[in-house]
């Protein structure tokens, strides 16, 4: 049955995320937007929690399930898109640099073997595809690895990786066969200190700057054979690549989550401003007889709620195990885009309060464009969107 | 805490999915439509400035308003439900917005009378209309002036002893030629109100037949009220009148489905159009342009769709829907504007030519934001 009224369990979830994020994040968001690269120990609180954690021990050719939500129950999926969302209302950049809550930690989780689950579940991992040459085309890597004897060994470089420096294993995109194109690209698991693993440098942003995001060179390191995640073999299909690209169904909507909560953030202190100043929003006039102001706030307010919806609709449809690749591309094509364009929007009607650094608008304003670029940029939303919608294959819609 | 757990088993699973009975009266009315409607019917009957009467019976002989009338009025018993009527109101809409609005015409006036009318209005005037064949009522709501605003009427009702005296000027009253009763709002007293106003009452003018950007084949008039009396007992709900706020609640609600309906038919035939045309050797659709454009369009109907159907959840909850009816009619609107605008681009000057739909859909969608209460859930 259709039912879009919240719950009373969202609204706990949600609440209870709220007093966090009003509590912790907030008061700490402008120091580290002016610190960047400095660790935000108040985070050191998160370590225990495991955000990324699996929800059954996998046993062998079992594949991990979510539990089947319920009323009582909330799924797994659409809790983590409202904890997100309220997480985000605190600070973004923080929320990217929670402990143990790294991409890598989500790759880990998805594919690890039990043995895996063990050496590297507990440890902070980031994820590095990127690499100078290849953005957008994360089929185009050139970072190499090689078998010998007992170990991998790994050569190329990573940029732009989210917790470079704080995360304590690397989760690294490589090509094991270049000549077999996207079949040949797996991931490793590269422990800090591992000789030949550097962190090379640390970027400054444009925003969530509390976020460290940082350069690996990897010359000849060595490690493990057992530290591939997945299979060694390379199949003549590209099976395994989309695989991987699959954790992406998964994240895409928590990105999109990001998204909303700044969105949000940025639109609660608009709201405030503009009642401040005397205007009472009554949501019952003809638009077109109130302000430009007002008019512009109904419908940044409406796009949010659109943004909202996509996102839960991808996540829920996760929760009750349906594919959700439209879906969830859906979900973050709106929400990258009309998240940036509303927060840009606010600063404007904010006026000089939008400008200056003592309120968060313009932190704001800058930290929400990130949602439209990491985990495929709006232009790789809409090309996935449009080849699902026209039925084309990669090779029709380039 | 056991209060607390209580209250938690009450809740109803929070859900994107149909529900079996609300997916089989969609298949139903998407069939019925894409055998009557879509192509040339639509076509035609915007030529003809003129519906096909036996489509609407058809689509009326499905009882999806009569249902969920009690059977001590001449309805089926069934529990009335805001979410099937938004799908049913979308899946017309999706076929021709005019055959949408007409079809349905009679349920904006039995609503309100079963929901906010008194119970001798009920026995009055429902099975009057609550009829296995199709009678037509309507609703006067416009008013033909800048500025409107469908919650500060300027129609007056002025109480005079056991009448109402009901002056002003309505417009794009649909079929008011044809109507039993009008469904009139006025301004009485400073509370906006509903009255019923019978075709034929004296103070009641029904004017040349109107020549609007859209909607060709759905006939609407001017009407003008000049010291029109009507019984005290006429005015919905009695003495103190209704809720008119959430008549306008229901009506913006209505108007969002039938935005999602008209866009969703702007994007499925520009989608395949834009497979089919070929220009510089490839489908238009190869190229990004083109293709974004498409994207967008794909998931703006969806948000459309899940705006309405969450201002919709609030009323099947038996809550208010205010804000959430508010905001889904505005981005309606909006985006209805916008993506009727890309199905006529991405055909070019075909997009033009009046042999497409998205010409048709790009003025009828026009109406989303400029016309109050012509529908309702
Ligand atoms: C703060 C931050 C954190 C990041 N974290 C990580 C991380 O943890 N791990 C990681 O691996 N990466 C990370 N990234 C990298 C990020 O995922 C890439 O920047 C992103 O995928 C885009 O790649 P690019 O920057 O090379 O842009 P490009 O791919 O060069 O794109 C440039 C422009 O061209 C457009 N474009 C590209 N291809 C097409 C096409 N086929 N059709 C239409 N338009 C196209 C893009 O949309 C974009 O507008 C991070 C980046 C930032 C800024």
């Amino acid at each position: 049955m259709i039912n879009l009224e919240i719950t009373q369990k969202m609204m706990d979830v949600k609440s209870g995320m709220n007093n966090m994020a009003t509590g912790m994040l907030r008061p700490i968001a402008r120091h580290y937007d002016e610190h960047e690269h400095e660790y935000p120990k108040e985070l050191d609180m998160f370590r225990s929690i495991k955000i990324m954690s699996r929800p059954k021990k996998k046993k062998a050719g079992e594949e991990a399930k979510p539990e089947k939500p319920s009323a009582k129950k909330l799924g797994a999926n659409l809790s983590m898109v409202i904890v997100i969302e309220e997480m985000c209302w605190g600070d973004l950049g923080l929320l990217l640099s929670l402990p143990n809550a790294g991409l890598g930690n989500a790759a880990i989780a998805a594919v690890a073997t039990d043995e895996q689950m063990e050496r590297f579940g507990e440890k902070w991992a980031s994820m590095a595809i990127t690499e100078p040459g290849s953005g957008s085309d994360s089929g185009s890597i050139t970072a190499r690895a090689t078998l010998d004897g007992n170990e991998w060994v790994l050569d190329g470089e990573k940029i732009f990786v989210t917790c470079a420096e704080r995360a304590e294993v690397a989760v690294i995109w490589a090509t094991v066969d270049r000549s077999a194109g996207k079949a040949g690209i797996k991931s490793f698991v590269v422990e800090k200190g591992t000789p030949g693993f550097k962190l090379e440098k640390l970027e400054h942003k444009l925003g969530v700057r509390a976020s460290d995001t940082g350069t690996y060179v990897l010359d000849e390191c060595r490690i493990p054979k057992d530290n591939i995640l997945g299979s060694a073999e390379v199949k003549q299909s590209t099976e395994g690549f989309k695989g991987a690209m699959k954790t992406f169904d998964n994240t895409r909507p928590l990105v999109a989550s990001m998204a909303l909560g700044v969105t949000r953030a940025a639109l609660d202190f608009t709201r405030e401003k503009i009642e401040e100043s005397g205007v009472k929003l009554d949501y019952e006039k003809n638009p077109n007889n109130l302000s430009a102001m007002e008019k512009e706030f109904y419908l940044m307010e409406a796009h949010l709620e659109a943004m909202r919806l996509l996102t839960w609709r991808a996540a829920w449809m996760m929760d009750n195990g349906e594919f959700n690749n439209l879906e969830a591309s859906m979900a973050k094509a709106k929400a990258g885009r009309y998240g940036t364009l509303i927060c840009q929007k606010c600063c404007e009607l904010l006026g000089p309060l939008g400008f200056s650094c003592e309120n968060l608008a313009e932190k704001w304003m800058r930290d929400v464009k990130i949602t439209d670029i990491f985990e495929g940029t709006g232009q790789i939303q809409h090309l996935i969107v449009a080849r699902n919608v026209l039925g084309y294959s990669s090779k029709q819609l380039k | 805490m056991p209060l607390m757990e209580e209250k938690i088993m009450e809740d109803k699973d929070f859900g994107f999915g149909l529900s079996e009975e609300q997916s089989s009266m969609k298949d139903t009315v998407a069939k019925l439509i894409k055998s009557m409607v879509i192509g040339n019917p639509a076509h035609d009957m915007d030529e003809e400035r003129k519906l096909h009467r036996d489509i609407i019976d058809k689509i009326w002989e499905l009882g999806a308003t009569v249902s969920m009338v009690p059977e001590e009025y001449g309805g089926y018993g069934m529990d009335y439900s805001p979410m099937m009527n938004a799908i049913f109101l979308e899946e017309l809409a999706a076929g021709d917005m005019a055959l949408a609005i007409a079809a349905t015409l009679p349920s904006t006036f039995i609503y309100t009378i079963l929901q906010m009318g008194t119970d001798e209005q009920k026995k009055k005037y429902l099975p009057l209309y609550c009829d296995p064949a199709y009678k037509t009522c309507t609703v006067a709501v416009n008013e033909p002036r800048f500025g409107f605003d469908a919650a500060t009427l300027e129609t007056k009702a002025a109480k005079n002893g056991e009448k109402y005296i009901i002056n002003g000027k309505k417009c794009f009253v649909p079929m008011a030629k044809d109507s039993g009763h009008l469904l009139v709002a006025a301004n009485a007293d400073g509370k906006m109100d509903l009255f019923i106003v019978e075709n034929g009452n004296p103070g009641l003018q029904i004017g040349e037949r109107e020549k609007n950007l859209g909607l060709y084949a759905l006939e609407t008039y001017p009407v003008t009220l000049e010291n029109c009396e009507v019984p005290a007992d006429d005015r919905v709900g009695g003495d103190n009148g209704c809720d008119y706020g959430r008549f306008l609640q229901k009506t913006r609600i209505a108007m969002s489905a039938i935005g999602t309906g008209v866009s969703r038919a702007s994007y499925e035939y520009a989608r395949e159009y834009a497979k089919e045309r070929v220009q510089f050797g490839e489908p238009i659709a190869s190229r990004q342009a083109i293709a974004f454009m498409i994207a967008e369009m794909a998931y703006e109907v969806d948000a459309m769709r899940l705006m309405t159907w969450k201002a919709t959840s609030a009323l099947e909850a038996g809550r208010e829907a205010k804000r959430e009816s508010y905001l889904a009619k505005l981005y309606a609107g909006e985006m209805t504007m916008k993506l009727t605008d890309y199905g006529v681009q991405i055909l070019g000057g075909h997009g033009f030519i009046r042999e497409n739909p998205v010409e048709r859909y790009y003025r009828n969608g026009r109406g989303i934001t400029i016309l109050e209460g012509m529908a309702t859930v």
